[in-house]
């Protein structure tokens, strides 16, 4: 039955590809739409807008990868594909 | 650096402490530095003291991890802790353009310059979920490889290297013209000198040791450059603000700068629509689909720049390949969202020190930079005082006041003059300088070694002999290493303005020819070989017609491909009107040949109003389309190859490329 659990394997990897791409498109795309509704919106000086292009969108992007290799183990060791160590 | 001469497990046992001592020991040379300047050293000699050890000391790196292995020389034995390949990454991908330029694209087109900080970072997502740990797993020595054994053969590895060739030659060149710049300014070498000098520094860190070599100066190359990077940003926002924080407290340098540009306004020292332009507004120099384009294409191709792609078959496994893209995101992000604040506060200074005082008043440091034609003042190079009253004095109705219309800088000289501009000793200015020449030999390097590695592992051992014993390999290697260098410096040399712009082409070709293949590849099983080398072709033909088109044939263009002007992003205005364009059109110098930077119609035509630096925006549609159409009437790829795309899927089993028989061994 290992095709059984390859397919199992696939979905899941496959269903954090997505939630991921999601995620990119988010903050990579949709949120600098609104860039000049938040640019009204002002924290310690910097126009919220503004912000979210040079910082903001970076740190969801280091977050997301750190969280998406631990994620992606996760399923590796449930599925019995992970490496041996 | 002792240690480094130690057995491999001594050295990679160790390396938290190698690297700490050498951050160590750069901290103190900094600090020794800085003491002899105080006593009076002369800046040019502190200069040399820069350059020369931290050459010496890449070189002496690139010596000692010399291999005659073959493993050792593509992949660095597959050995590279997650956490130190994050670093050589970091310092692979940040090239001359991001330490030096960007701070500078980011003061001169405000918020539409973030394009490049979103898309140059936003782009690892994509490389870390849809391609490096699944390539990682195939255990490829290079792209091409692994479209070799996906595709079924030499003619999809050929489309690969055509795609490399076509992205990393333009891209290697720039380095060394980097490079020579560098040299040029700090050292006051001749420029032609310059760029084979930097050719030495590059040849004395890849030739001996291939990747294992690069990987560890780069490591080394990574520390000094976000050193230099950071410093004199943090002693700034120490000097203004009270916190060397620079990332928190330029908010405050943005409210001081949209304070200023209105003042300019009201007092006349602007004219009343700069206000359209101002640093935080959107899409005052891209429209918003170009802006949204750009993002997309430089993200795609950073996904696809084999350069990048090929530190990940460095890892000791498939589960650290995905964590050490996590780990380079993080060491690139601390350079780029550094930046943006080093524009901030480079802008503030010049509004504040500069706009509305009287020409003869000016501060030294704009006619050093004048003089080098960096600086324009009034539409002329700021050469001396006499120069700056000259030319303003022939516009008319000038006061005598800079106002904000009558000053230009380079990108360039953002960052190399901001420790200047501020105020800060030499040692800083110093240290600067060898951080970009830091970023701008590491990115060579890889691009170097991206580029011989296809020549001699795909086109000489894989297509001409593949019989060759290792260690003509590993000459050829070599050889076609210097070869390959030499050409490049050559080029730099002869100072071609215009390869320096194309470097942000590579972005485009690399996503327009590479990115469907891989991604399906691995993602969609049903792709066949047919579909791989169609979509490769039409995705790289079509980004690279219209990156020709529009710069050098536009003519052609609007005459026999239906592109139009242009539109100015914030009056929607064509750019060029359809007078000028008719003009333009019947002036039969026109007729012949390619069109000069110069000429009035070169890259603002195209089809929907998109920049040529953007061409992806049609070559991605174009080449997934074709691939897909194309598998799907093709026969499906077969039963073993179906097996072979769910083991690269799986990290569990050994690698798929077997080094001895260079078969692909599950087949």
């Amino acid at each position: 039955m290992a095709n059984n659990t390859d397919d199992i394997y696939w979905q899941k990897t496959s269903k954090l590809m997505v939630t991921m791409m999601v995620l990119w498109v988010i903050f990579g795309f949709v949120v600098h739409m609104f860039v000049t509704p938040l640019n009204g919106i002002k924290i310690l000086g910097f126009p919220l807008g503004f912000y979210m292009a040079a910082q903001g969108s970076l740190i969801v992007f280091v977050v997301m990868l750190f969280s998406f290799a631990k994620a992606q183990d996760n399923i590796d060791r449930e599925c019995g594909v992970a490496e041996d160590e | 650096m002792a240690n480094a001469s130690a057995g491999k497990g001594d050295f990679l046992n160790n390396l938290g402490r190698i690297y700490a001592l050498y951050t160590g020991g750069f901290f103190g040379f900094i600090v020794l530095v800085g003491i002899l300047e105080q006593l009076g050293v002369q800046q040019k000699y502190l200069g040399y003291m820069f350059m020369g050890l931290t050459i010496l000391v890449y070189a002496f790196i690139g010596v000692v991890s010399r291999t005659s292995d073959v493993g050792e020389y593509y992949v660095a034995g597959r050995s590279v802790p997650a956490f130190y390949n994050g670093m050589a990454t970091g310092a692979d991908w940040m090239s001359a353009a991001s330490f030096i330029g960007m701070a500078g694209t980011l003061f001169l087109l405000g918020y539409d310059g973030l394009a490049f900080v979103l898309g140059w970072t936003g782009g690892y997502v994509l490389v870390a979920v849809l391609i490096a740990p699944f390539l990682r797993k195939f255990g490829a020595y290079t792209v091409p490889d692994f479209l070799a054994a996906r595709y079924g053969g030499n003619a999809a590895r050929l489309c690969g290297v055509l795609v490399l060739m076509a992205c990393s030659f333009t891209y290697v060149v720039a380095q060394i013209f980097g490079t020579g710049l560098i040299a040029q300014r700090f050292l006051d070498m001749n420029f032609e000198v310059a760029c084979f000098v930097g050719l030495m520094g590059i040849l004395v860190c890849s030739m001996l040791g291939g990747m294992k070599a690069v990987t560890w100066t780069q490591v080394a190359q990574y520390i000094v450059l976000i050193v230099a990077y950071l410093i004199p940003v943090v002693w700034m926002s120490a000097k203004k603000f009270g916190i060397p924080l620079p990332q928190l407290t330029y908010g405050q340098a943005l409210q001081s700068i949209a304070q200023l540009e209105q003042e300019f306004v009201q007092k006349g020292l602007a004219p009343a629509n700069s206000l359209a332009t101002s640093h935080t507004a959107p899409f005052s120099r891209y429209s918003p689909a170009n802006y949204f384009w750009l993002i997309f294409c430089l993200m795609v191709g950073t996904a696809s720049l084999p350069h990048v792609l090929m530190r990940y078959f460095t890892t000791p496994s498939v589960k650290e390949a995905r964590q050490s893209v996590a780990w380079s995101l993080l060491f690139i992000f601390i350079l780029y969202f550094t930046a943006p604040a080093y524009a901030a506060f480079s802008k503030l200074e010049v509004y504040s020190t500069l706009i509305g005082k009287n020409l003869a008043d000016l501060p030294m440091w704009v006619y050093n930079w004048g003089k080098l034609g960096l600086i324009n003042i009034c539409g002329k190079a700021a050469a001396s005082a006499a120069a700056v009253a000259d030319s303003c004095k022939a516009i008319a109705g000038h006061t005598g006041v800079l106002r904000l219309q009558d000053f230009s800088i380079n990108t360039d000289v953002v960052v190399i003059s901001t420790p200047e501009i501020a105020g800060l000793p030499y040692v800083i200015t110093g240290l600067v300088a060898a951080g970009g020449l830091a970023a701008a030999l590491s990115t060579a390097d890889g691009l170097l070694l991206a580029l011989a590695n296809a020549l001699s592992h795909d086109i000489y051992y894989k297509m001409i002999n593949p019989n060759a014993p290792t260690k003509q390999r590993l000459v050829i290697s070599r050889v076609l290493l210097v070869v390959v260098a030499v050409l490049a410096a050559w080029t730099a040399s002869t100072r071609p303005t215009d390869i320096v712009a194309m470097v942000a082409w590579a972005f485009s070709l690399a996503a327009g020819g590479l990115f469907p293949a891989l991604v399906l590849g691995v993602w969609w099983k049903r792709t066949t070989k047919q579909g791989a080398i169609a979509g490769m072709l039409a995705g790289f033909g079509v980004t690279l017609f219209y990156l020709v088109i529009t710069r050098y044939f536009p003519h052609i263009g609007v005459n026999y491909f239906g592109m139009v002007s242009n539109l100015n992003p914030i009056t929607g205005a064509p750019l060029i009107s359809p007078e000028a364009m008719k003009a333009a059109l019947s002036n039969p110098a026109l007729l012949d040949g390619p069109v000069a930077a110069s000429h009035p119609l070169q890259s603002r035509v195209g089809w929907f109003n998109i920049n040529n630096i953007s061409s992806a925006a049609f070559g991605l549609p174009v080449g997934f389309l074709v691939m897909y159409v194309v598998s799907l009437i093709t026969p499906a790829p077969s039963k073993e190859l179906q097996q072979f795309i769910d083991d690269c899927r799986r990290p569990k089993g050994k690698t798929l490329m077997d080094e001895k028989s260079g078969l692909v061994a599950s087949h």
